[in-house]
């Protein structure tokens, strides 16, 4: 167990230490950040202190190896653009992220499962039709469109739900958060919803097409021979069998909603750490481009982790030791 | 005592009716960097500063100078300004606002630590600061510097109780937050809100709003849905492409004029020899920049149809123009227009130029920086072609192409500018590239041209408004007979509001909620 986490480890520091070298050869190839963050009013000798304040006129091997080592003693270093530390930046931008994605999967594993399992166990009923044809639009519609028609049928028509931003937040140890309150609520149904609905899609099709597979084979036939009631064949010998898959994409689905929220953020103005890269990318602020794609990083890693301790769970013949 | 309870309830609600009424929510397209009002030179800083700080000198809706913390300003010899100040101000914590606060803003402006976009482009001119008396400054300049008061339009003056070095972190956490101006300051949620409360002691003519939420909303569409759902009550920089339909919309009014923004093209000088974007007609290499020849850009600037560009691509929220500054704002010169588009007298001066048979070019712009940047050039790729020069379009992503732009890499490209007046673009656009003395820092395209140098280094020692004028509009008009760059057009500035509001729009671009009333 401890050799197999220390060599997911290493090969996490190498990962990163990869996609640092290539963030910092990719900004320095764009473009520079003062060219984009200086006001057009400035001269000669204003732009090159900004260079200067910035660390920028060194040469570019120079400016990686001040930032490994201050990385080495946990400094990420700070903004270009805000001249706050990178980490705390994102920090501060992540509760709101992590509450809409974790809201999203929550939908996702609520809504997909039971609806997967209906259609699965009757795929010629009309309901069972209505599902899969409905799937198909939850992961062929772009996001960014219906993420719009949301807010043009429920906040602008309807006037039901507000359109953008956080609402009311309600602080938890010492972080605010918005499921704690109503008006918080009521703004974030719509756009975690928008995100969960490729997920729900997902999911249902990952469920059905596994109960598909699952029904017609001998144990479950033998379970049912035995009398057992149909909720614990179900239950027992049917999900437990199919959830290894679902679980892998749930667990790799959370990492990309919490890595690549943007476009949902962007449409509902929700200030979480999509639309912080985004702006970051957009004006070269390679400290923050850094710090959060280090952190993308840790963060699939972990996941990961999470994801094969659960086969062992499921599954009591994973073994997390392959043996050589 | 039911009878008093009922009248209670009743009293109350109506408070909070009231209350309620006086709350507005305006939201902004971008987001701020800082709250510190010497953080950082961009716009989206300044229009939250605008409501929380105050300057010596403000600008009217036109652009035109007008008494701030300063009530007059003279020359009063050729190397010193005086202001005189406004007396009873006071500060957001308390304290009186003084000469001292002046001459501490002053010093602090330089120093902000990590600056991206230093404001001491704006005092770096004022050698020394004298305060005779409490509501006297004067201003020390090494040479005759007539656009001291422009510059000082961008100066927010904090108070001097904040101490040697205040941290700009401190001034977003709230704590180092106080102005003179029109609202305080209570939150602020970087990359989402800002919450302020009316300073009831402001000098400026009563803000009818108690409450004041900026939101920041940069995605167009979502902006827009808010303002129709009622979630906010003023929006900036309505896109254009919803511009039409929101006229139709009851719900909502407009408010537009035109803003101080010129959309232009650069066309490469600095390369004599040949330049990497023009061939020959048919790619063969040519020994020379085609463009340094003035029948050439004669031609490229007359082969474009400005109306229609400014009618189908801009859907009419913007002006044509033939000079940086439109009718209105100072410098602006009569009779200087646009361009006639004559596309047979463009090939005629081609040909005389040597080109009968045109030449190759790729015009590059960004593609989301200005208002529709990659349509513009893609129509007038097609007018240039129709002249016999064979464009190429080129739309870039906007950091990696200002970084060529700055490289002299390009030979015709999209650029925009704001100007509060017409000598900033004469001193940082057309002026000879100059490091040493900080002018021509903008000239991308390297222009360079004697006459108009000799022009501008007069009119920037020339005290006197009116001589100094007569000279801008001679630059000006030497600018444009030499076609140093092609003007297409200004933007109009266009804001929408629930209806039953009014807004003054303003050409600066900058948003300024105590010019929000409810409609007379």
């Amino acid at each position: 167990m401890t050799s197999w986490l220390l060599r997911r480890l290493i090969q996490a520091l190498f990962v990163v230490l990869a996609m640092t070298v290539i963030v910092f050869l990719g900004v320095n190839v764009i473009g520079n950040p003062v060219d984009i963050l200086i006001s057009p009013q400035a001269d000669q000798a204003e732009r090159a202190r900004a260079i200067i304040a910035l660390g920028l006129d060194r040469p570019i091997w120079e400016q990686y190896a001040t930032f490994l080592w201050n990385a080495v003693q946990g400094d990420l270093g700070k903004s270009f653009v805000f001249n706050e530390p990178a980490l705390r930046l994102i920090a501060s931008r992540m509760p709101a992220t992590i509450e809409l994605a974790v809201t999203a999967v929550l939908l996702s594993i609520v809504l997909g499962i039971p609806l997967g399992l209906y259609a699965g166990l009757r795929p010629n009923s009309t309901g069972g039709r209505l599902i899969m044809a409905g799937s198909i639009f939850g992961f062929s519609l772009p996001s960014f469109w219906v993420g719009l028609m949301l807010i043009m049928v429920f906040a602008v028509q309807l006037g039901w739900l507000p359109s953008t931003g956080r609402g009311q937040t309600e602080t938890l140890f010492g972080i605010p958060w918005s499921f704690l309150t109503r008006d918080g609520l009521a703004h974030m149904v719509m756009p975690a919803t928008n995100l969960a609905l490729g997920n729900i899609a997902l999911v249902l099709r990952l469920t059905r097409a596994g109960v598909r597979e699952t029904l017609p084979l001998d144990y479950i036939k033998f379970a049912r021979a035995k009398g057992l009631s149909p909720a614990r064949v179900l239950a027992v010998h049917v999900m437990k069998n199919i959830l290894i898959p679902i679980v892998t994409v749930i667990g790799l689905e959370f990492g990309s909603i919490i890595a690549f929220a943007v476009v949902t953020e962007s449409v509902f103005a929700w200030p979480g750490m999509g639309k912080l890269i985004i702006d970051s990318i957009n004006v070269l602020d390679r400290p923050v481009i850094v710090a959060y794609l280090m952190m993308i990083v840790f963060l699939f890693i972990a996941i990961n982790l999470i994801v094969d301790l659960l086969y062992t769970v499921l599954d009591p013949r994973v073994r997390l030791e392959t043996r050589e | 005592m039911a009878i008093r309870l009922a009248t209670a309830l009743a009293a109350l609600m109506l408070t909070t009716a009231a209350a309620h009424a006086q709350s507005v929510i305006m939201a902004m397209s971008s987001s701020p960097t800082a709250i510190d009002p010497h953080y950082h030179t961009f716009n989206p800083n300044e229009t939250v500063d605008i409501h929380i700080y105050d300057r010596l000198i403000e600008r009217d809706p036109q652009n035109n100078l007008i008494p701030g913390l300063a009530l007059s300003w003279t020359m009063i010899d050729d190397t010193t300004w005086e202001f005189k100040l406004r007396q009873g101000v006071k500060f957001h914590d308390g304290s009186p606002f003084t000469a001292a606060d002046v001459a501490y803003t002053f010093a602090r402006v330089p120093t902000v630590v990590n600056s991206p976009g230093s404001f001491s482009i704006y005092t770096k001119t004022v050698i020394s600061i004298e305060t005779p008396d409490p509501f006297t400054v004067r201003m020390k300049t090494a040479a005759i510097y007539p656009l001291l008061p422009i510059d000082l339009t961008n100066v927010f003056i904090i108070p001097k109780n904040l101490g040697p070095n205040p941290a700009t972190e401190d001034f977003n956490s709230g704590k180092n937050a106080a102005g003179t101006g029109a609202f305080r300051m209570t939150a602020y949620k970087a990359g989402e809100r800002v919450e302020l409360e009316r300073n009831d002691a402001w000098w400026g003519p009563k803000t009818h709003w108690q409450h004041l939420t900026i939101r920041m909303i940069p995605n167009d569409g979502a902006r827009t849905a808010a303002l129709l759902a009622g979630d906010v009550q003023l929006i900036e920089f309505v896109p254009t492409a919803d511009v039409a339909r929101l006229r139709a919309d009851k719900r909502v009014t407009l408010a537009e004029t035109a803003s101080l923004r010129l959309i232009y093209l650069w066309l490469d000088r600095s390369h004599t020899g040949p330049q990497p974007f023009i061939t020959g007609p048919n790619g063969e290499a040519l020994a020379t920049n085609p463009l340094n020849d003035l029948r050439v850009r004669q031609a490229l600037t007359m082969a474009i149809n400005r109306p229609a560009i400014v009618e189908r691509v801009m859907e009419n929220a913007a002006y044509a123009a033939g000079q940086f500054v439109g009718p209105g704002t100072w410098g602006h010169t009569p009779g200087l227009n646009p361009p006639i588009h004559d596309p047979a007298r463009a090939k005629a001066l081609l040909s005389e130029a040597g080109y009968p048979n045109g030449f190759r070019i790729t015009l590059h712009g960004p593609n989301d920086r200005y208002v529709n940047d990659g349509k513009i050039i893609q129509a007038i790729g097609q007018m240039w072609s129709r002249i016999g020069v064979q464009t190429t379009v080129d739309a870039i992503t906007w950091p990696n192409y200002v970084a060529r732009a700055n490289k002299q890499e390009f030979a015709a490209y999209l650029v925009g500018w704001g100007f509060p007046e017409a000598t900033n673009p004469l001193r940082s656009l057309v002026y000879t590239f100059s490091p040493a003395k900080g002018w021509g820092a903008v000239n991308r395209a390297r222009y360079s041209n004697p006459h108009f140098d000799a022009l501008v280094d007069k009119l920037m020692t020339t005290a006197d408004d009116t001589t100094r004028e007569r000279l801008v509009q001679q630059a000006n008009q030497l600018a444009m007979n030499d076609v140093a760059l092609v003007p297409l057009h200004l933007q109009k500035n266009i804001w929408a509001m629930r209806t039953g509001l009014s807004f003054v729009p303003r050409a600066d671009e900058d948003t300024r909620v105590m010019d929000l009333r409810p409609a007379p």
